[in-house]
């Protein structure tokens, strides 16, 4: 079982290096057969693999296998190994089981495209990053992984590059995010200085006797792997790029923004969980920073008109919700919303891509419409994601993961009923503004024409994600409706289970009230969008409202206070530069001798005279010297 | 005393040669005005020689007269070149080698 753990990271790899030194020569359908075949592989690979963890867990809780000494240098020791435990299993199924429906997607998406070649290479290269990543046996190793996604993630927002707008979207996903990668990596070597060992396992062993908990250097440890998190997860303050990030093919968002790479930082927060433990105050700090996350993204989801916008904000909500339930300890809740939300977000975002795709290319909402009966299996897939992320309850995964969520932000030992509250006012929120974008899309008369339907390589993948919506959630149901614990089975067997406050509240309350924010969410918008629009029309009277719009509109215009706080401030700088202000010394003195030698030549005016009278005054001012002194 | 008025005597042979060579222009004059001072340098040298009874003034006499001889023999064939070339003696217009950077 082991040996064969090095194929699932290695086959998108050969798949990556066939399509970029070959693909030129290559035929469109070997383009396809190679680049979604490798991921396909590499998934049925994972489930084998997954049924026999499960079937006969290992030992120790995992598989690992190492495969070649990576550097050795004094007493640091690096191996390039690969270990899978339950945590990581999770994260497996997605990147391969979603990667290979999005490949297989990708490849009815794009062949009309001339750089088919390009994007599977790209595309085989970050499954291949992202796989690393999570089978990582040691941080440096991860770190490869974390570089690698964010390297090709770039590569791919800027897929169509010839688009200014695109490379400068792809530029500042890639600056971003750095911030955060910078902050991950002083992180890595203050543990390295403290532990003098980057294995995760021997980490998870090592630190709660080495560290004291609560100690400033735990703390700051715990902080900088949470910003790493936060830059490649779109947390507040670094979130800025995700929405411009959908510069990218459909396929592209679906994939990395949103199943897999930006939940890295989920990730590697979970995996990290005995250094966050050691500090409470990092995790409230996650906490917070998750709820208010998910509070900034929603008001801005809520008035975009750019679908993949909304749904990159949807995302970054989403993200925000992981970020507050692995905050106040409710780690497999944390993930169990990750392994949802990667089904039905990348539904939403192949389903949206089939719509501008048969639109001319049209993104703005409030010119498509009345594509009910037009595309019905994009319908009816939109549908039950879109139901997925409003989190209609029984009926989808998405309120399984978010109503534990919801729950544990209360009761979890970490949790508060504000915590609570704002996650309650995102769920109103989310489900809000997923009925806007299904009723203002999908409702009403027809605006533009439709080209053609998409072809049936597209809308598989389609049909498998939207049943996935509905049923993946039923592996894990809340504590008192139904006893099914599958799914936290499995993870905490690495993760550490849930704590609760003592004096627990009834939860049947909670999710009655979880279910009425949602019902009412989907109420309000049916209400403003379809039963009623003269209401909006008679708000976009009002000053106020709209200012307040177009604030959420340009996403809490932070966009706006990093150019004045961090562009301007550089540009000036550089103006000033621009004329070489260092060089001035120099320069200063070049034409300080140039004048000082005009004054003295006046002296060399070739007149014999003048030079006997200067030698005269020269010598009678040495006698008067000699007489005074 | 007798010295004295043998060094005033050299100081005003002196400052006569000094004045030749601020107000002359022609080279030739200007050169016979530097042998006066040399002279003026030579007598004062005699004359110190004499207020202390040493033989070193009167030396040092000889060497200016030598120095003064090839002097004159190499200033002269000069003043031959300077005049076979810019066709002039006046000093105020032999400035070639004025520096002409402008400021």
């Amino acid at each position: 079982m082991q040996e064969v753990l090095f194929l699932i990271p290695a086959l998108p790899l050969v798949g990556f290096l066939i399509l970029s030194l070959a693909g030129r020569h290559l035929s469109k359908q070997v383009i396809a057969v190679v680049g979604a075949g490798v991921v396909c592989i590499a998934a049925i690979a994972t489930i084998w693999l997954g049924i026999n963890f499960l079937q006969i867990p290992p030992e120790n809780g995992a598989y690992t296998v190492t495969l070649w000494r990576w550097m050795s240098v004094a007493n640091f020791n690096c191996s390039f190994s690969l270990r899978v435990d339950a945590l990581s299993l999770v994260f497996l199924f997605v990147i391969t089981f979603v990667g290979a429906l999005i490949h297989i997607y990708s490849a009815g998406f794009m062949k009309h495209d001339r750089d088919y070649a390009r994007f599977f290479a790209s595309m085989n290269l970050f499954v291949c990053a992202m796989l690393i990543l999570v089978m990582a046996d040691n941080l440096v190793l991860m770190y490869l992984g974390w570089e690698g996604v964010g390297l090709c993630s770039y590569l791919l927002i800027g897929f169509w590059y010839e688009t200014t707008a695109n490379v400068q979207a792809a530029n500042k996903a890639f600056y971003i995010t750095r911030i955060g990668d910078t902050a991950m990596a002083i992180g890595l070597f203050l543990l390295f200085r403290e532990l003098g060992t980057l294995d995760i396992p021997s980490i998870q062993n090592a630190a709660p006797e080495h560290f004291v908990k609560n100690s400033s250097l735990i703390t700051s440890i715990a902080l900088l792997l949470l910003a790493g998190g936060m830059g490649k997860s779109a947390q507040v303050p670094l979130q800025t790029w995700l929405p411009d990030a959908m510069a990218g093919p459909s396929p592209v968002s679906a994939l990395i923004h949103a199943a897999t790479m930006v939940t890295a930082g989920v990730y590697l927060v979970a995996r990290m969980h005995g250094v966050f433990q050691l500090s409470p105050f990092v995790m409230n700090i996650t906490a917070i920073v998750g709820a208010v996350t998910l509070l900034v993204a929603g008001c801005s989801a809520m008035v975009q008109t750019d679908i993949k916008r909304i749904l990159a904000y949807s995302t970054i909500s989403q993200l925000g919700y992981m970020f507050l339930a692995l905050g106040v300890g409710a780690w497999s809740a944390g993930i169990f919303h990750f392994f949802t939300h990667a089904f039905f977000k990348a539904l939403l975002f192949l389903a949206a891509g089939a719509v501008i795709e048969s639109l001319h290319h049209e993104h703005g909402i409030f010119k498509m419409g009345g594509l009910k009966n037009k595309l019905p299996v994009v319908f009816y897939t939109f549908l039950a994601g879109a139901a997925a992320l409003a989190a209609l309850p029984l009926v989808t995964a998405g309120f399984f993961s978010k109503d534990q969520v919801l729950w544990y932000a209360w009761s979890a030992e970490g949790g508060s009923p504000l915590l609570w509250l704002i996650a309650l006012a995102g769920a109103f929120i989310t489900a809000f503004y997923t009925t806007r974008l299904m009723l203002v899309v999908f409702w009403g008369e027809a605006k533009t024409h439709v080209s053609e339907a998409p072809g049936r390589l597209m809308t598989w993948p389609l049909i498998i994600l939207a049943l996935l919506s509905v049923v993946a959630g039923f592996i894990e149901w809340p504590h008192n409706l139904l006893h099914v614990t599958l799914f936290s089975d499995v993870v905490q067997k690495v993760l550490p289970p849930v704590t609760e406050k003592e004096p627990i509240p009834s939860e049947a309350i909670f999710q009655l009230i979880a279910v009425v924010a949602t019902l009412s969410g989907v109420y309000t918008g049916y209400l403003l969008y379809k039963k009623n629009t003269s209401i909006v029309a008679k708000w976009k009277q009002v000053p106020a409202l709209v200012g307040l719009r177009n604030f959420f509109f340009s996403g809490w215009r932070f966009d706006q206070l990093y150019h004045t706080l961090f562009v301007r401030p550089f540009v000036f700088v550089t103006n000033l530069n621009k004329q070489d202000v260092i060089d001035k010394i120099y320069t200063g003195i070049v034409s300080m001798f140039q004048w000082l030698n005009g004054i003295f030549s006046v002296s060399q005016d070739g007149s014999v005279r003048t030079y006997v009278i200067s030698v005269l005054i020269g010598i009678i001012f040495i006698l008067a010297l000699q007489f005074i002194l | 005393m007798q010295s004295y008025s043998v060094l005033v005597v050299a100081a005003i042979l002196f400052v006569l040669g000094l004045l030749g060579v601020l107000t002359r222009r022609n080279i030739i004059f200007i050169l016979i005005s530097i042998e006066i001072m040399l002279n003026a340098a030579g007598v004062a040298f005699v004359a110190a020689g004499a207020r202390w009874g040493q033989p070193d003034g009167q030396v040092m006499f000889l060497f200016i007269l030598a120095m003064a001889a090839s002097e004159v023999s190499v200033g002269l064939a000069l003043v031959m070149q300077v005049y076979h070339q810019h066709k002039t003696l006046d000093v105020s217009k032999l400035n070639n080698l004025k520096d002409d950077i402008e400021v």
